[in-house]
């Protein structure tokens, strides 16, 4: 067994251990916008870190390159994509769960649906 | 100016994933850059003289090494509060001022904040961020904004700005 299959193992074993962490979270934590912190952050650096053991694994070259070029996709699909669903989940009428201490959202979120029921009415 | 920054942009985005040099590949991806250069142009593009600035890679490789370790950390966060059987948890939305004045620095703010630990940014209305935080450790405004937004700023401020 050489060092570069001895990387590969040990990125992959890291990449898998921390999807599961944020498999857990997705069945542990409270609410739909506490989820998604598990869900964002735990699978995203787990995966990549699974794609930066494909690099190690095949080199620069076909293969390894396409996985390096991945990464950056995944970071900005997983960020845009978590704002995406914790917005549409709090204008969708999704309440914070128990022990939420601070909302500050709350007032913008009834300002735009003020207005937007200004603009329904003629 | 700016449709030619975007076509080489693409370009060079279809080399890196096909990989090969050979004619035919070279052609779709001229072809196909071309094609999509006019719809995306004025969107991706602002203002071409910041790209050639070479001190703004400079802060870009900084800040990419910081962020990786923020976001290393941000792990390690959220499995030890997944792990723990009692779940330290204390939810929240908290709204943060803005100090960067383009779109692109708001993005990337925006995007860095949701990697960092404990924090999503869930809306940008006006000057203002909202961000859900999973331990709301203070209520103090100057003091949270420091914890969440002011580690990233200054870089953002350096490369975007």
């Amino acid at each position: 067994m050489n060092s570069t299959s001895i990387i590969t193992v040990v990125l992959l074993c890291i990449g898998v251990l921390f999807n599961l962490f944020g498999c857990i979270g997705l069945v542990r934590l409270p609410d739909v916008y506490n989820r998604l912190q598990s869900a964002t952050k735990c699978v995203t650096l787990g995966t990549c870190s699974i794609l930066l053991s494909l690099v190690v694994y095949f080199g620069f070259n076909d293969t390894g390159v396409k996985s390096l070029v991945a990464i950056p996709l995944l970071f900005f699909a997983s960020t845009v994509g978590a704002h995406a669903l914790a917005r549409g989940a709090y204008y969708f009428g999704v309440k914070l769960g128990e022990g939420t201490v601070k909302d500050d959202y709350k007032e913008q979120v009834e300002i735009e649906e003020k207005k937007q029921q200004l603009h329904e009415i003629p | 100016m700016r449709y030619i920054a975007l076509y080489i942009v693409l370009f060079g985005f279809w080399l890196l994933l096909t990989f090969s040099l050979a004619t035919d590949n070279l052609i779709v991806g001229a072809v196909a850059a071309l094609l999509i250069t006019p719809y995306f142009g004025n969107y991706f593009v602002k203002d071409v003289g910041k790209w050639v600035q070479p001190h703004r890679y400079v802060w870009l490789v900084i800040y990419l090494f910081i962020f990786t370790w923020e976001c290393i950390k941000a792990n390690f966060d959220v499995a030890y509060r997944v792990l723990h059987p009692a779940m330290p948890i204390k939810p929240g939305i908290v709204k943060v001022k803005l100090n960067l004045k383009t779109d692109m620095a708001r993005v990337m703010l925006a995007n860095s904040i949701t990697m960092t630990p404990g924090t999503i940014s869930v809306d940008i209305v006006d000057d203002y961020i909202y961000i859900h935080w999973i331990y709301v450790s203070s209520v103090e405004p100057e003091i949270y904004s420091r914890k969440v937004a002011g580690r990233f700023e200054k870089y953002i401020k350096m490369i975007f700005e």
